[in-house]
């Protein structure tokens, strides 16, 4: 079907009214197998450059170390739940700075809606984990069974010795890679050589298997057999991306301007009559996604650019210039469609100009937040019931629960500090201060604790505020913290 | 193919499933087979779950809903999972059995989980009558201030959980009687009434000289023995302190009337039967932070 519009299907095709419904089973398609060619040159370069360096952090990244002194995990990225902490290189998260992690996934999204409105689907094309364990899973089906049309040769043909070891040689090592990225995927959640050891010395936690089979079977199959379905159907993006990308931004395109009208040619004809585009088929037999990037931007395509490779290196052999499928605008394709020139590409737009700055914004928050992080947290909470008491010599007394949080990996020893109105007196549960004014709290590295405090003072004041002021002993470090004082007043 | 036997829609080129509302076709664009087949899955598994698990309600004449061959019950998976943290919870527990009172609260670890543990245990068994973190109500002692009528130490605390108040079942509990006086006769109305005034002079607020000067010999041969000469009580026989601020049954002239007339004994259950013995002294632990005891 050569049509020559790339807008309007109905051209060629009949239109009809009335005849029979569909058969059920056409209902439902059979998914038809994509065997995509290997192609040559610079954007299959990068994606394999791209492809070594996201698999290399992933599967390695475990196995750094950090040192972070003494009782503390060493490995630079560490989610450890047991004792609820985020190990990221200098950076320790607590569960009280969930906020910072909140903003690292808002400022990826900022960075994933950017790169879309200046250069479309790059994330999908270079660096969605589908693509890569995709990419990889075509190169090891090209190592057993041969490119394209070998691939295509094999799966028509009778099942032999030969069609039977090479699926099973596939089928393995796709095991051995998929059982390889749910196993690293266990390694960001213990000490990676413990659990590694563990792990087949059946030592490790239940969770560490169950994850491990799940990503091994999904790896499988996501990367083996379900492939360019996962971003048709299963992946939200595609539909997402529609609302932020726009004729402005960088896709990968057919200059329909230059291509148009297409065909195969012939010796004798001259360019001068006709569109550059030979109808080779070459972008489609490359294309992962099984697609034709002449009909214009689509759902599944996802800007791997490998036709750009395809259709440059047929350009080179038939003497014409490269880059009739390029990454360009659609505003630039239709302008120059019409005679005129191509307006100058704008990377400065509203909507870049917005995402930019409001990364920026979240960027700098973040970065001050983590500069001026504190490593003591703490937290008065009032009593609630009773709300204060009558003690027998008339005095009011209100209790308080204080939490104080160590999040320095080494003990310190905190002074507290209670001041409020005048006759105040206080006693810590289970310590023994008498007649101090000051109180030492030893709190453990990397320790919570809670300390009850019962504060009295004379009936009478007029809402007293109370100020618990706790400072390290060492570094002056200081955490103030008010609360009300109940039932005083008159 | 026949093509001719198809609906194709003119705007898209899409074939049409021949379903017509209003004018308005619907397009067939083919979901992909696998879906299908992920649905036929989920139909097959939930007849195998259906086997397998509990599912059919009772239907009349059968009496009780199918059983599923694995014999499944959420009755039994919640005493398992009760009994389960119980058992992981005996390994602190016969921490707490083995130190005594003291130690837990000046343990900074034994502490937190005596006081966690006796939080819960005494939402679960106390707060009914003394109220949660222990603020009392007319006739239930606040446990948060400083007033204790038995003994407001650690062991005391053990031992009034333990063995109750007025608790007839148990030997070693802590009994006080103080007599009615105006129901059984001992004294008239109203020598009744100047004794309330009495009392209410111990904490300053009687404004009838005259019936306290009356009741001064009454109280000194009726009540002193136990609440003392001066009125300051006496815990080894149960009497309260009547010149403090607190009044464990109301300190208004006509609840300090009310219980000289009537007398009030209130009762506390003895808890050495009914919870364990690490449970009893977590709950000592916290009624002693609740006010930091005596």
């Amino acid at each position: 079907m050569a049509s020559s519009t790339l807008i309007d299907k109905t051209a060629t095709l009949p239109a009809q009214q009335g005849g029979e419904p569909p058969r059920h089973e056409d209902l439902y398609a059979k998914r038809k197998q994509i065997y995509p060619k290997l192609a040559h040159g610079k954007f299959r370069m990068v994606k394999w450059l791209v492809m070594a360096a996201t698999l290399g952090v992933y599967y390695g990244l475990p196995w750094v170390r950090w040192n972070r002194g003494e009782g503390v995990p060493d490995q630079a990225v560490l989610a450890d739940f047991a004792s609820e902490k985020f190990y990221f290189f200098f950076i320790e998260l607590w569960p009280q700075d969930i906020h910072f992690m909140a903003g690292g996934l808002i400022l990826a999204a900022l960075l994933l809606f950017l790169v879309t409105s200046l250069l479309g689907r790059v994330w999908c094309g270079y660096t969605c984990p589908q693509t890569v364990w995709t990419d990889l899973y075509i190169w090891v089906e090209r190592a057993f069974e041969g490119d394209r049309a070998a691939r295509m040769r094999l799966d028509k043909a009778p099942w032999s010795v030969n069609k039977l070891s090479r699926k099973l040689g596939k089928h393995a090592v796709w095991l051995i890679i998929a059982f390889w990225t749910g196993g690293a995927f266990i390694l960001y959640w213990h000490d990676a050589p413990t659990v590694a050891a563990g792990w087949f010395k059946g030592e490790a936690p239940l969770t560490a298997y169950w994850f491990a089979g799940i990503l091994t079977l999904t790896t499988y199959f996501l990367a083996g057999t379900m492939r360019e379905q996962v971003c048709t159907y299963m992946c939200p993006w595609p539909r997402i991306q529609g609302a932020l990308t726009d004729e402005q931004a960088l896709n990968v395109t057919y200059r329909y301007d230059r291509g148009e009208p297409r065909g195969p040619k012939r010796k004798s004809e001259s360019w001068d009559e006709r569109g550059d585009c030979i109808d080779c088929d070459q972008c489609v037999q490359v294309c992962p996604m099984g697609i034709d990037i002449r009909d214009g931007e689509q759902l599944e395509c996802i800007h791997c650019a490998l036709c750009i490779d395809a259709c440059d290196e047929m350009m080179v052999k038939i003497g014409r210039p490269k880059g009739l499928i390029a990454y360009d605008t659609q505003i630039a394709v239709a302008a120059r469609n019409e005679g005129c020139t191509p307006p100058k590409h704008k990377i400065i737009r509203a909507r870049t100009l917005l995402y930019a700055v409001v990364m920026s914004v979240i960027g700098v928050l973040m970065v001050w937040g983590l500069a001026t992080k504190s490593t003591l947290e703490t937290n008065v909470l009032k009593d609630r019931s009773p709300p204060y008491v009558m003690l027998s010599d008339g005095r009011i007394q209100n209790g308080y629960t204080l939490k104080l949080v160590n999040k320095a990996s080494e003990p310190r020893t905190m002074l507290l500090d209670i001041a409020g109105p005048g006759g105040l007196s206080f006693k810590v549960i289970g310590m023994d201060h008498e007649g101090s004014e000051t109180l030492e709290l030893p709190v453990e590295g990397f320790g919570v604790d809670r300390y009850r405090i019962l504060v009295a003072a004379e009936a009478g004041a007029p809402r007293p505020q109370i100020t618990f002021t706790v400072t390290d002993a060492e570094t002056g470090e200081a955490d103030v913290n008010m609360s009300s004082f109940r039932g005083a007043e008159q | 193919m026949t093509d001719e036997t198809k609906d194709i829609d003119k705007h898209s080129g899409v074939e049409t499933t021949g379903h017509s509302w209003d004018g308005i076709k619907e397009l067939n664009n083919p979901l992909p087979r696998w879906w299908l087949y992920v649905w036929y899955m989920t139909i097959a598994w939930a007849v195998v779950y259906m086997i397998l698990m509990p599912a059919i309600p009772a239907l009349p004449g059968m009496g009780t809903n199918t059983k599923g061959v694995r014999g499944h019950s959420d009755r039994v998976e919640v005493a398992k999972a009760v009994a389960d943290l119980q058992s992981a919870r005996d390994a602190q527990s016969v921490v707490l059995l083995d130190a005594n009172l003291e130690t837990i609260e000046t343990d900074r670890t034994l502490q937190q989980f005596a006081l966690a543990m006796g939080e819960s245990a005494f939402g679960d068994n106390c707060a009914t009558c003394h109220g949660a973190g222990g603020r009392g109500a007319i006739g239930y002692p606040a446990l948060a201030d400083d007033v204790w009528l038995w003994d407001g130490s650690l062991d005391g605390i053990e031992y009034t959980i333990r063995h109750g108040i007025r608790h007839d079942a148990d030997d070693a509990t802590r009994f006080s009687a103080m007599p009615a006086f105006g129901r059984d006769g001992l004294l008239t109305g109203s020598q009744v009434d100047d004794l309330a005034q009495y009392v209410l002079s111990l904490t300053d607020r009687s404004d009838d000289a005259e019936a306290v000067s009356r009741a001064a010999p009454i109280f000194q041969q009726q009540c002193a023995t136990c609440h003392g000469v001066d009125g300051t009580g006496d815990r080894a026989q149960g009497a309260p302190n009547l010149t403090d601020a607190e009044w464990l049954y109301g300190g208004r002239e006509e609840n300090i009337r009310a219980t000289i007339y009537n007398a009030r004994n209130s009762h506390m259950p003895a808890w050495d039967d009914r919870l364990d013995d690490a449970t009893i002294k977590a709950i000592a632990v916290y009624v002693h932070s609740l006010s930091g005891g005596e």
